[in-house]
């Protein structure tokens, strides 16, 4: 069987897809808190900053004509950080320097207005500032005080620094969890298609039936169109059989007529080398009749194989009934049939195919078993339910036992016998319809022994 | 004292360009390959030990130590960053601000309590609480003042008997009485009542806790209010004429704080000091016995009540101070 091209894997694209997903996801997840987190740091550093500086510039005043900030203990104090974050600041009047740290620059507007952030470098530090002023009026003047506060960021690296950590753990594991739900839906999706391949593979093959089973939406149009071609495939079977039933049954009839004549025929003719001639002709008559017949039967247990119809029966008595009828036959050719075995073997199995099959070993038997002996037929429920039928035979060609059972093979020794070779392959058809199977093998006498084997 | 020497050194012609030292003293010169300049506000008897015990155990390492006041620390600190190595002093304000202002450098290997050390660069070693130091004579056949309300109330009532015979720090000169001065006010009113009390007893004002308690032994004052009890505690066990009074109304309580120089060029050696220093002040070594309080501080003495905190800058603000040492003058010196 050619294997089908194979070019990527729905599996991985859909597997990478997703997870692929997942990290650009867990990425931007990272990010989004980190810059979040910041933001949120940031602000809070800036309000500590806003309170200390108004606390300072609330404590601004004028006294005998000169600028007075009483600086409250507090204002540095709720700078205190975990970190120890260092503290600049410097105070102005009216942009003249007062007290502080010279190196810090007042970044603000005039009095009044908003507070200006902003980020300075500070003997060598980065440094958070925020300036900020206010207007004082004395008794004859008004002037304006500006203070500039800076604080280093050593508390909030530090907190950031934990909340990225806890940020990249939260990608890792919303990625683990993203990675692990890809695999389970993957998985899941590709089981779908897998269970359909199961069902298709394990069917028999004469199994030819719709899947009925309810499958995915997007999978619905290849069970459809898998159904139609099975369907397709089922009637150009079924026609062929058809075909073949019809020949063999037109091809019979004429025969038997021809076969009649060619006995009346012989009855008349005198001279030895005519009534020779046409004892050949009955002779090959005989052989297309019976491969007829055969292939009549192998339509009809393929057919019947695809619909079996199981009813109880005993397999000893369908047996006994067999031999009873084909004994005349026998007795013919001076055999004789002997069946042994269990009393009762009672089996659910189509009595028909069961029959055919039977009739067609026995039928085998006969014909390669030597005149004047036995046929031994063996019926036994243990260890399952099987029929053993060993003439006194040649046996099989032991280089073609694995062979012999396929359509149309006949083995080497058969060229003087008739037959079409379709008689193990129809008792072979039978036992699989009934779950079992046939095992060909010689008796250490040489005679062949065919073992019909069943499903218990 | 195997392995000190101990010399006295004439000031000029020293290695540091001359300077007006109260003390000077070179330990382990002879085997020493490096040496740690150390400047400290803390008389040399009190730090030897230490000192000597650090050298026993590093012997290459010499040790100079200058001793002279805590805003003088402070001038050359920021003066010469490079002419020290450690500074060590009782003026906590002092030394935050030089750690804020980056003179200090990080020790990352000083492991230390988070309130006994600023950004891991500036270390406390000792709690040290301020007193009222008395002569016992001037108080004799009257109850001992416990509370600074009490010794106000006990300088109203015998106001000849205290005039002219009370002390303290002058706070102008004295980085640790500006800053005890400064905490007293932040803490309670009653300070100021006391400034005005002792102001118009015509108070004399000290540089240091020992000439205080020298003028107490002799007995030319009677009361020194915020006077170091460690250095006090050392001279009252040979004077029995102190006593030493820890205020019950609130404390202060001071930590002695020491850092390295951000441009020492022997920081390996100094950190090791700073490590020894910190050990040994934490009472963990019980065989080693130092002048100094410890930093966990002795019973009944709790924990440093000034913290290291940026807030410690805020009296060394030049208008605050300004402000502060105004009144201060106005309530204390009444011409």
């Amino acid at each position: 069987m050619d294997n089908p091209t194979v070019s990527g894997s729905l599996r991985y694209r859909l597997g990478l897809t997703l997870i692929g997903g997942a990290a650009v996801l867990a990425v931007l997840l990272f990010f989004a808190v980190r810059s979040y987190a910041v933001q949120v740091a940031q602000q809070g550093q800036d309000n500590i900053l806003v309170a200390s500086v108004t606390s300072m510039l609330d404590a601004a005043a004028i006294r005998d004509n000169a600028v007075e900030v009483d600086i409250p203990y507090a204002a540095f104090s709720m700078l205190t950080t975990p970190a120890d974050d260092r503290v600049f600041y410097a105070i102005f009047q009216d942009g003249t320097f007062l007290s502080g740290y010279r190196d810090l620059g007042y970044l603000g507007p005039d009095a009044g207005l908003e507070n200006i952030f902003g980020f300075a470098n500070v003997r060598g530090v980065l440094v958070r500032q925020v300036s900020a002023s206010r207007t004082l009026i004395g008794a004859n003047k008004r002037t304006e005080v500006q203070i500039v506060l800076a604080q280093t960021q050593d508390a909030l690296s530090a907190t950031l620094d934990q909340i990225s950590r806890n940020a990249a753990l939260l990608g890792v594991g919303f990625f683990a969890l993203a990675a692990a739900l890809s695999v389970w839906a993957t998985a899941a999706t590709m089981g779908q298609l897998d269970r359909l391949t199961t069902s298709v593979t394990r069917r028999g093959p004469q199994d030819l039936r719709p899947f009925k089973n309810s499958v995915p939406q997007e999978m619905a149009p290849l069970v459809q169109s898998l159904n139609s071609l099975m369907a397709r495939l089922d009637q150009s079977l079924s026609q062929s059989e058809d075909f073949i039933a019809e020949a063999a049954h037109r091809v019979r009839t004429p025969l038997a007529t021809v076969r009649s004549y060619a006995e009346a025929t012989l009855q008349r003719v005198d001279k030895e080398e005519n009534r020779e001639a046409m004892r050949s002709m009955v002779k090959a008559i005989d052989e297309s009749s019976r491969a007829a017949g055969q292939l009549l039967d192998h339509a009809m247990i393929t057919f019947r194989a695809d619909h079996l119809e199981r009813e109880d029966i005993n397999l000893v008595e369908l047996v006994r009934d067999l031999v009873l009828r084909m004994t005349p036959i026998a007795e013919m050719k001076d055999l004789s049939l002997s069946v042994q075995g269990d009393g009762s073997v009672p089996y659910a199995g189509d009595a028909i195919l069961l029959q055919n099959a039977v009739r067609n070993l026995v039928d085998n038997a006969m014909k390669y078993g030597p005149a004047e002996s036995l046929i031994d037929i063996t019926v036994r429920a243990e260890p399952h339910p099987h029929i053993m039928v060993i003439d006194r035979g040649p046996g099989f060609p032991s280089h073609e036992i694995s062979t012999l059972t396929l359509r149309f093979k006949r083995g080497q020794n058969a060229e003087n016998t008739i037959g079409s070779g379709l008689g193990l392959t129809i008792a072979k058809d039978v036992a699989f319809a009934h779950g079992g199977g046939i095992k060909l093998e010689n008796t250490l006498k040489g005679g062949a022994c065919v073992t019909l084997s069943l499903s218990s | 004292m195997r392995y000190l020497i101990t010399v006295f050194l004439i000031v000029f012609g020293q290695v540091v360009v001359a300077q007006d030292w109260e003390d000077h003293q070179i330990f382990n010169a002879e085997n020493a390959t490096t040496s740690l300049r150390i400047v400290s506000s803390t008389d040399t008897d009190l730090f030897a030990p230490l000192i000597e015990a650090f050298v026993a155990k590093h012997p290459d390492v010499g040790v100079d130590y200058f001793v002279t006041g805590t805003a003088e620390i402070d001038r050359l600190f920021r003066d010469k960053p490079k002419a020290f190595d450690i500074a060590i002093s009782s003026a906590m304000d002092l030394q935050l601000k030089l750690t804020n202002d980056g003179f200090a450098l990080r020790l990352n290997g000083v492991l230390h309590p988070e309130w006994a050390q600023w950004r891991q660069s500036l270390f406390a070693f000792t709690s040290e609480p301020a007193a009222i130091v008395i002569n016992k004579a001037a108080f004799s056949g009257y109850p001992i003042p416990r509370t600074r309300q009490e010794l106000i109330q006990a300088l109203r009532a015998r106001p000849e008997a205290f005039r002219n015979r009370v002390g303290t720090y002058d706070v102008r000169k004295s980085g640790l009485g500006y800053l005890f001065a400064t905490q007293d006010a932040r803490a309670s009113e009653t300070f100021w009542r006391l400034m005005e009390v002792m102001g118009s007893l015509n108070v004399r004002l000290y540089c240091c806790s020992g000439e205080m308690i020298d003028d107490l032994i002799t007995g030319r004052i009677s009361v020194a209010y915020n006077v170091l009890e460690s250095y006090a505690a050392v001279r009252a066990e040979s004077q029995n004429a102190l006593e030493i009074i820890l205020p019950s109304d609130f404390p202060t309580t001071m930590m002695r704080t020491a850092l390295v120089s951000r441009d020492t060029l022997v920081p390996q050696q100094a950190e090791r000091f700073i490590q020894h220093l910190v050990h040994q002040q934490s009472g963990a070594d019980k065989a080693a016995s130092s002048p100094l309080p410890l930093l966990g501080g002795e019973a009944g003495v709790d924990r440093a009540t000034i913290a290291l905190e940026p807030a410690l800058m805020t009296f060394l603000d030049a208008l605050k101070r300004a402000k502060f040492l105004s009144e201060w003058t106005s309530a204390l010196i009444q011409d």
